[in-house]
């Protein structure tokens, strides 16, 4: 069963998102593609990430969205092209450093992905196993917090079975935010959910990024989702981009296309 | 009539190419998955030696592999021990040689049953259970989860779970010999009268340390098979929840497979050292 955001919870707004990005790049990408087998799926693609901005990423399923924001945490190797994530290109850093990137950059999973065996606390544990120094106190503090944040402070030992889809989306987001990351990549995050779930998971992106000052890059098809988190859109098309803008620019777009997504 | 055998003997060499071409197809992937399997096996020493060590979680991996198992090879070992002894009894009584019975028992059961039986149940419950795990943990993005987190999923999945089957099979190997004695002292039994003392004292009259020694080394390779095979299956499924499935299944048949091959090369060196 849903457990509803608590008072505690972040206060959500319905509002959409608002220009707060600076003009500090965090993330640049630069002539980008990756093949597989003899499908093309991302063509030269080339995009910059403003400090502070929500960046949602539009566009039919098995068009490379997913796929572009793996190969910004190199979970996929890209065959060409340059991704330089908060002033390092990540696909030259050694295994340590790129570990050290990683933890500096949160990603929601579509499925959100949690740990089956291990509890909800364990799950928002696990990220911080390798941080040094942290005391107990602190760790148990910071788990509280994430779920006060999330809304799911009562489901401290469920196991991720025992969880609906949406608050298993909220446990990942919990999981995601526990190393405090400058950089979000949210995967589908409104995939399979009801409209008011999809709506509240909406709004507590918004939040989160708010709170924590983070940068997003937001992959989604839910157009409400795009209305409620983007300050700006790209939308892609067999692996290229082909326009950018905000929520009301390409709602009037000349192409029949990209307007197909708003009807 | 010649023509009839022209055509023939085209068909029998296109036959033969299409057979060649067969072959080499089915072949290839054979050989791409051993190389892989040896390059997994590499990256699970380098990762082995390379801190940090999972101690918490290794534990963890020895009571589910382990203590998990006891009561599956327990049972195993003791009917094991009992049907070896019902089913020797009568070729022995032929030779008048029933009193041999607990020794011929007890070096099959050391030497060569308890180490296979055990290794093939462990390659059934643990290594389809390993397989199956970190398919679906691999399906589900879990394994991806871990590592955009910052942590090497290989040294906390892999790692951890190879070595609780490496330590965990020669124990369960020992547990299951001991039960198999016991079965083959009640089957000795309901046929004759042979108390527990004596029986015993020709068990280990007969037994030689030559004999226990490579049983319990070869078992640690055993163990290795199953949990590496395990791991190596379900770590590399890429197929969906279609390819869960297809891991532990491949996962058991391939360590059921690797065991008898291990057994066979250890029994070629320790036969070349003794």
């Amino acid at each position: 069963m849903e457990t509803k955001t608590t008072d505690t919870a972040i206060d959500a707004t319905p509002t959409p998102a608002t220009a707060s990005a600076s003009d500090e790049v965090v993330v640049a990408i630069k002539h980008l593609k990756k093949t597989f087998g003899s499908k093309e799926v991302l063509k030269d693609i080339s995009f910059q990430l403003n400090k502070g901005e929500n960046l949602v990423v539009l566009g039919k399923s098995g068009t490379g969205k997913s796929v572009l924001i793996k190969c910004m945490m190199r979970l996929i190797q890209p065959d060409q092209g340059e991704i330089e994530v908060l002033g390092k290109d990540i696909l030259k850093l050694k295994e340590k450093e790129l570990n050290d990137m990683r933890k500096k950059i949160g990603f929601l999973f579509q499925s959100a992905a949690l740990y089956d065996s291990m509890t909800v606390g364990e799950n928002l544990e696990f990220p911080l196993r390798e941080e040094r120094g942290i005391p107990a106190e602190e760790i148990k503090k910071r788990i509280q917090e994430a779920l006060q944040n999330v809304g799911l402070e009562d489901s401290l030992y469920k196991m991720p079975s025992e969880l609906s889809g949406g608050m298993r989306k909220r446990v990942g987001l919990a999981r995601t935010m526990m190393l405090k990351p400058e950089i979000i990549l949210y995967d589908e995050p409104t995939t399979g959910l009801d409209p008011v779930t999809s709506k509240e998971i909406s709004k507590l992106i918004l939040e989160v990024q708010k709170k924590y000052d983070a940068s997003s890059i937001i992959i989604t098809h839910d157009m409400e989702c795009a209305r409620i988190t983007a300050n700006r859109i790209m939308v892609l098309k067999d692996g290229e981009v082909v326009q950018e803008g905000t929520y009301e620019e390409l709602k009037k777009s000349d192409d029949p296309w990209i307007r197909s997504f708003f009807e | 009539m010649v023509d009839a055998t022209n055509t023939q003997k085209v068909k029998s060499k296109q036959h033969s190419a299409e057979a060649m071409t067969q072959e080499g197809f089915s072949l290839f992937p054979f050989f791409i998955e051993i190389a892989s399997l040896f390059l997994f096996i590499i990256h699970f020493f380098k990762e082995a030696l390379r801190p940090p060590y999972e101690f918490n979680e290794f534990l963890r991996q020895c009571y589910l592999i382990g203590y998990k198992s006891f009561s599956l090879v327990g049972i195993t070992g003791f009917i094991m021990g009992l049907v070896l002894t019902i089913q020797s009894r009568p070729t022995l009584a032929i030779f008048g040689a029933e009193s041999w019975l607990p020794a011929m028992v007890a070096i099959s059961i050391i030497r060569e049953i308890g180490p296979v039986i055990t290794a093939v149940i462990c390659a059934g419950k643990v290594g389809s259970s390993i397989g199956a795990e970190l398919a679906s943990m691999k399906v589900t993005e879990q394994i991806d989860a871990m590592e955009v987190s910052g942590i090497n999923p290989f040294n906390y999945i892999v790692v951890t779970r190879v070595l609780a089957c490496t330590f965990m099979v020669p124990l369960l190997t020992v547990f299951a010999d001991a039960i198999g004695l016991m079965g083959a002292f009640a089957g000795v039994n309901i046929k004759g009268d042979t108390s527990f003392s004596l029986f015993f004292f020709q068990v280990f009259n007969a037994l030689k340390f030559t004999d226990i020694f490579p049983a319990f080394i070869k078992s640690f390779f055993f163990g290795q098979a199953v949990g590496m095979i395990g791991c190596y299956k379900g770590y590399n499924c890429n197929e969906g929840t279609e390819g869960v499935g297809k891991a532990a299944n491949s996962a058991v048949v391939m360590a059921s497979l690797s065991i008898f091959i291990i057994d066979m090369i250890a029994v070629q060196i320790t036969s070349f050292f003794l």
